[in-house]
């Protein structure tokens, strides 16, 4: 955060980012009624409107494309807050944008983990593919490469983010091609995500919490999510008193009173069933319903 | 004994459609709201207090006395906030959590709203998530048009709403007060405490700020009772959590076990570490907890055994590093990290965090200088408790735990390149001819 703060000084307009003039130029009628009905939605959220800050700096990249001086002043109108104290808030945040963004945010973890199992490689790969370093956007402006900090998907690396969905287990050459599918105009797919990756705009406006419909896309986890949750489907393992077959009737009595259910751990009795398997999940031959005495 | 594994809130994740409102009714969804609705707030209080519930965000403040400490009610507005920004390095469970079934986290803010008295409460999703939103958006629809959320809950007179919000990228903004200056629109710094969020927080209201896990685990508190939470775990650190593997292990992912497994029980439930390969070195709690290494295998993980042998449980991120990795170019990293995320209000952390990744830089390019492992120790004595928040705290940890346990390697960075010592391909997944290819990208 600190370099933000120190590139903020090199802005020229005091007040603003980085702009162009024509960040500046004034929203076409018809986009500015929409921005503003928008925006009502967005305050009416909140008990106090500079909440809807965040948001509304969403809201105004899913327009623009980035965070505009446009876009700013139309914050501080609505919020009234000082176009300083926008910029502020803006240059905080790294998903807010102080030039025009590309199509796709094509953001490679380089965070220890992900870096250290190929993310570095796959970064240097895309950079020298792309010719662009972090934070750039290729000429034909369908890209912008970032490295990002850890996407809380370790357990999936190295992870590529697309427009903030996941692709994982990511290597130089499939995120290549990720790349060279986005630049040709084709349609991707994310592991653990929406039916397609949307366009930087489109994902700006359900980050301003304007939901597009897709939340039943895509899978509900990933395998190495399911990891410990199949092995112990496999084991018989599961909760004391908890009924493994997950269909909500209980699996036996009431623990007594006064006594803890340490004393009386549900596995141990007869009623409890091993695990059944449950559509679109895959049991290990061998393992099912292993292990019910243990 | 409980058994090895406990699935409990990763259960459902592998029902089809896990994250529907229908599925999760389908089992057991919101049975315990209605549950809690025929008891007093203070009984709902009182059961979680009972499990002596530890908040799962990593400093493992009891949850129930959390709650009991916030100003008495006066009539306005009180506010539940979920910590849903996980970004400290290694942590991945939350997320995983809301994509496969956010019901039991909406289940569970509902409940903990009833139990304090609020009556909106707040979701800070961390905004790089975007397929989360998505379906944590959806989920707030669904229970409000099932009665679950809105007013006169289940027709009890209680009215709850719940605000999904996103931010926007800074991994500050997870320190719990920072998280209420975000949300309230401005830079995430962190506030002066006291007062804490329980007396003035967000809006200067009382606030209670509790992590995700922490909230979708009270459902299963309040359905099962306090002594069926306790019957896992420990004594002092009770119950199950999420721990979560990453590295260099045959099989990385989620595992969903009472407090106190051993990261010996783990890595064996995992496949062990990646195959020619042995442990070198370890994270409990993601990058802020000070590591470990093979000597500490059968450490119980849970609250104070971790900080009895000099770390911290922290949020169960297990990030797992083999003899391939050096372990200078590891911290290196880390505290590049902490650099780029230092948000500048205090000196110690801001400047701190700066020359100590010079240092860590000119380590892993072999220039280091004579003096420069004292120089990290002192700084860091220096960071250590003076810093206004724990970012700052947290950034020494990784250092002072390296040096403590591979200070020849800090020496080496004197003379010799990381990437001599230690070819970065040796770590990488794909290196080997067996390149795994990704499950994702498909063209349309
Ligand atoms: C730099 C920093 C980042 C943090 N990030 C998170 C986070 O992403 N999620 C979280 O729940 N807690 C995080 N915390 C801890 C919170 O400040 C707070 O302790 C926690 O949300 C309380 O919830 P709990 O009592 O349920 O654990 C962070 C703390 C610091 C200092
Ligand atoms: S310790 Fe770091 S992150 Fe925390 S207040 Fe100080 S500068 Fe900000
Ligand atoms: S380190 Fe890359 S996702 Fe966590």
């Amino acid at each position: 955060m600190t370099e933000d703060l120190w590139s903020l000084h090199d802005t020229h307009e005091a007040g603003y980012l980085h702009v162009s003039t024509e960040s500046k130029e004034p929203y076409a009628a018809d986009v500015l009624e929409r921005l503003r009905a928008d925006a009502e939605v967005v305050i009416a959220r909140y008990p106090e409107k500079r909440s809807a800050l965040l948001p509304l700096l969403h809201l105004v990249q899913s327009v623009d494309g980035y965070v505009t001086g446009r876009g700013i002043d139309l914050c501080a109108e609505l919020l009234d807050l000082t176009t300083a104290e926008v910029s502020g808030v803006a240059t905080f945040y790294t998903q807010y944008k102080r030039h025009p963004n590309g199509d796709y945010t094509v953001g490679v973890c380089t965070n220890t983990l992900c870096a250290i199992m190929g993310g570095d490689r796959i970064f240097d790969t895309l950079s020298e593919h792309l010719g662009v370093g972090h934070d750039e956007t290729t000429p034909d402006g369908k890209i912008t490469l970032e490295r990002i900090e850890c996407n809380a998907a370790c357990d999936y690396a190295p992870v590529v983010m697309t427009n903030w969905e996941f692709f994982d287990n990511q290597t130089p050459e499939s995120a290549t091609r990720l790349v060279d599918e986005l630049r040709a105009g084709k349609d991707v797919v994310p592991t653990r995500g929406a039916a397609k990756v949307c366009t930087f705009k489109e994902v700006s406006r359900v980050l301003a919490g304007f939901n597009d419909g897709r939340a039943d896309e895509g899978v509900g986890a990933g395998p190495a999510s399911l990891l410990g949750l199949e092995i112990a489907k496999q084991q018989g393992w599961h909760a004391p008193s908890d009924d493994a077959s997950g269909t909500g009737a209980p699996a036996q009595p009431e623990v007594p009173a006064g006594q803890t259910s340490i004393d009386s751990p549900s596995k141990t009795t007869p009623t409890d069933a091993p695990p059944t398997k449950p559509a679109g999940h895959d049991t290990l031959p061998g393992l099912e319903g292993k292990d019910e005495s243990k | 004994m409980t058994d090895t594994l406990t699935p409990i809130l990763t259960r459902l994740w592998d029902a089809p459609e896990s994250w529907k409102l229908s599925t999760y009714e389908q089992h057991e969804g919101y049975q315990a709201l209605r549950q809690a609705l025929t008891m007093t707030p203070e009984a709902v209080l009182g059961a979680v207090k009972d499990s002596s519930i530890r908040g799962r965000g990593g400093a493992g403040f009891p949850t129930g006395l959390k709650w009991s400490f916030m100003a008495p009610p006066d009539g306005g507005p009180r506010y539940l906030v979920v910590n849903a920004d996980e970004s400290e390095p290694g942590t991945c469970k939350d997320i995983p959590l809301m994509m496969a079934n956010p019901h039991v986290l909406i289940e569970g803010v509902a409940i903990s709203s009833y139990a304090i008295g609020c009556e909106k409460a707040f979701i800070y999703l961390r905004g790089e998530v975007v397929h989360v939103y998505r379906r944590l958006l959806q989920a707030v629809e669904e229970a409000r048009a099932a009665g679950y959320l809105g007013e006169n809950v289940l027709g009890s007179g209680a009215t709850l709403d719940i605000v999904v919000h996103a931010g926007a990228g800074a991994y500050i903004c997870g320190e719990e007060t920072a998280l209420l200056d975000s949300l309230e629109g401005r830079r995430g710094q962190p506030r002066l405490k006291p007062p804490f969020p329980g007396a003035a927080g967000l809006y200067a209201r009382p606030t209670s700020v509790n992590n995700v896990e922490s909230i979708a685990s009270v459902p299963g508190i309040i359905r099962n009772g306090a002594d069926w939470f306790k019957s896992m775990g420990t004594e002092k650190s009770t119950g199950f959590g999420i721990f979560s593997l990453s590295g260099h292990v045959a099989n990385p992912g989620q595992f969903e076990a009472p407090l106190g497994i051993t990261m010996r029980e783990l890595l064996d439930l995992a496949g062990g570490i990646r195959e020619g390969h042995r442990l070198k070195f370890w994270t409990p709690g993601g990058s802020s907890t000070p590591i470990f290494t093979e000597e500490h295998l059968d450490v119980p993980l849970d609250f104070d055994s971790v900080a009895a042998a000099g770390s911290m449980l922290g949020t169960r991120a297990l990030q797992v590093f083999d003899e391939t990795v050096s372990v200078v170019r590891a911290v290196a990293r880390w505290t590049e990290f902490y650099q780029h995320e230092s948000c500048g209000k205090c000196t110690p952390c801001r400047e701190g965090t700066y020359w100590m990744r010079q240092i860590m830089t000119r380590l892993e390019h072999g220039k280091g200088s004579q003096d420069d492992i004292d120089k990290l120790l002192d700084m860091c004595d220096n960071i250590l408790g003076r810093a206004f928040c724990a970012l700052g705290d947290a950034a020494t940890s990784p250092i002072t735990s390296a040096i403590k346990y591979f200070r020849e390697e800090f020496e080496a960075g004197m003379h010799t390149p990381v990437d001599v010592l230690f070819p970065p391909e040796k770590s990488m997944l794909f290196a080997a001819s067996d390149t795994k290819e990704s499950s994702g990208m498909v063209t349309a």
